[in-house]
């Protein structure tokens, strides 16, 4: 693959179901999308439930076909069945054939993305360790727990050593710990050189863990940016941190925003006023603990997008192709 | 043949294995075959007819209900479940994935009627204590029953593809009951005029012909059967298996898994 070529690149895919009785209802699921994923990186697919983020990640997995629009994967056309054997795809919720032992799944899979058997006898044992199954490996799938079956999916999306992996509501089912041990799993697959789309509507995973995130709500892209920037300082502002439950008459004319947590206090005042705010403290003989600027949360963000996007959308949904 | 046509087979036949309804049936069926060593001993003259005729008869009945039971849910099952989605996002194309259902079913029937053909074969020795040279078309009456599988299970899977597990059900039994009568239908188109000719003629040739698939009959009264036989139903099942494999497959091909 040409290194400068995007791991992922929709251009306009859009989709519109006919529903009701006789199908002549146009529903759009998707409006044409245009998103473009770099080689080597954590991209979040963010939105509400019933955003449109599932029915993308199937228009790419070519389990539902597009009604407009192409895209590009490993700079193959997505329709190309050999690109699949480069890709990894977990779904939301996933099932499995139940009669099957961990082992026999992976193994069964195995032979679909055409690895050899030397390689899944030494990857098999290898990704079940990754997510935490050896020790159930013999055990049939109809015994798993939700837990264990998003973790054997996720074995299953990592087994042939894909280049880009796609995961649908990865954290779903999982406990904090199951959580905590597949955002890491994903800072591994980057570490590796993987591309890793996932999407999710859990925020705080998505700024804990993505590069860049694209945010969708009732089937249109609404922003797409890079965390960081994203999360940009707000307005100019700082917050302060000092130790002791004290606020001093000279801060409190500095911020109206003050409040005691613990055995700190934090201000929110203007960044033009942190050295006053310094003063002020060292006057009082009081402990600096930090001074941040302050940023928007990726929820702040998100919750503008959607607010944003209410209007227009209800005219869009529902009208015709 | 793709290499993912047979792991699908091979996935599709453990998953019928290892589904504990199967054996039930087989269970069944081998009751049944002793059933019929039981009228066989109470019928004179005839233990060897009766044996037969029931053990077959039984053999096809336990056969197309599993055929039926199992093939309805071999795409909705996976749709409804999302086991397909993860098949289908590896490098498998939908038509493979169809031919190794297909392939997997039919060689779950292949091995069953054979285990059950076991049971009738055992059934007629102990009746008869040898067997006899009229006894070598039984074999042939068996691979009728199994060209008659192949269609019922590419009729389970073509309904399958496009319609609900109850209603597959529904058509697929229709399809196996109307097939069975083939014969009576061309004998009234022969004798209909106008329209109603046309139309039964019609049925007649799309409804599968399983008529002249069954021989129990005539293999039981020890009635040889000639080779012309065993060609042209050798056809006509790969026939109208491929036809209607080839539709699952455009059903499927275009459809969407949502």
């Amino acid at each position: 693959m040409n290194r400068a070529m995007p791991a992922i690149e929709i251009l306009g895919l859009e989709k519109i179901y006919k529903v009701g009785f006789w199908r002549k209802r146009p529903k759009r699921a998707l409006e044409p999308l245009h998103l473009t994923v770099e080689e080597g990186e954590i991209f979040g697919f963010l939105g509400p439930n019933g955003a449109g983020k599932t029915t993308t990640l199937k228009l790419l997995m070519g389990l539902v076909f597009p009604t407009a629009g192409s895209a590009r994967i490993l700079g193959h056309d997505w329709t190309d069945p050999e690109v699949k054997a480069q890709i990894g795809f977990l779904p939301e919720q996933p099932y499995f054939y139940d009669y099957l032992t961990a082992g026999e799944l992976l193994d069964y899979y195995g032979q679909l993305s055409g690895v050899s058997a030397a390689d899944r006898k030494r990857r098999i044992p290898e990704v079940l360790a990754r997510v935490g199954l050896s020790d159930i490996k013999g055990v049939q799938l109809r015994k798993f727990s939700k837990g264990m079956l998003q973790r054997a999916g996720i074995a299953q999306a990592i087994l042939h050593n894909p280049k880009l992996v796609f995961f649908d509501e990865p954290m779903s089912g999982l406990d904090p710990i199951g959580r905590r041990e597949v955002r890491d799993l994903m800072e591994q697959l980057k570490q590796e050189g993987k591309t890793v789309f996932f999407s999710t509507h859990i925020l705080s995973d998505a700024e804990s863990l993505c590069d860049r995130v694209a945010i969708i709500h009732r089937g249109v892209l609404r922003g797409v940016g890079a965390v960081e920037d994203l999360t940009s300082t707000v307005q100019g502002k700082v917050e302060v941190v000092w130790q002791g439950t004290q606020i001093p008459a000279s801060m409190k004319n500095l911020s109206s925003d003050c409040h005691v947590t613990g055995d700190c206090v934090r201000a929110v005042i203007s960044e033009s006023q942190q050295d006053l705010a310094i003063d002020a403290l060292r006057r009082e003989r009081l402990r600096l603990i930090a001074i941040t600027p302050l940023r928007t949360s990726l929820e702040t963000y998100f919750m503008e997008k959607l607010q944003h996007a209410e209007k227009p959308m209800e005219t869009a949904v529902g009208t015709n192709a | 043949m793709s290499a993912r046509i047979y792991y699908i087979a091979r996935n599709t036949f453990r998953e019928a294995v290892r589904d504990r309804v199967l054996y039930n049936l087989i269970a069944f069926a081998l009751l049944l075959s002793g059933a019929a060593i039981l009228v066989g001993e109470i019928s004179i003259e005839i233990e060897r007819l009766v044996v037969v005729d029931l053990g077959l008869s039984a053999l096809t009945l336990f056969g197309v209900v599993i055929a039926i039971f199992i093939g309805i849910g071999l795409v909705s099952k996976e749709i409804e479940k999302r086991t397909l989605y993860t098949v289908l996002s590896r490098p498998v194309r939908r038509w493979e994935f169809i031919v190794g259902k297909f392939c997997g079913l039919a060689g779950t029937l292949i091995v069953n009627a054979s285990c059950m053909a076991i049971g009738v074969f055992g059934a007629l020795l102990y009746v008869g204590h040898k067997f006899g040279r009229p006894d070598a078309w039984i074999f042939v009456a068996l691979y009728f029953i199994i060209l008659e599988f192949l269609i019922i299970c590419s009729l389970s899977l073509f309904f399958s593809s496009f319609s609900s597990p109850l209603l597959s059900a529904v058509f697929a039994f229709s399809l196996f009951v109307a097939g069975s009568f083939s014969a009576d239908l061309r004998g009234f188109a022969s004798l209909a005029h106008g329209v109603t000719r046309w139309f039964a003629m019609g049925a007649a040739y799309v409804i599968p012909n399983f008529s002249t698939l069954n021989v129990i009959s005539n293999v039981a009264h020890q009635q040889p059967l000639g080779m012309h036989l065993v060609v042209q139903n050798t056809f006509y099942a790969l026939f109208y298996t491929t036809a209607v494999m080839s539709g699952a497959v455009l059903i499927f091909e275009r459809r969407n898994l949502k």
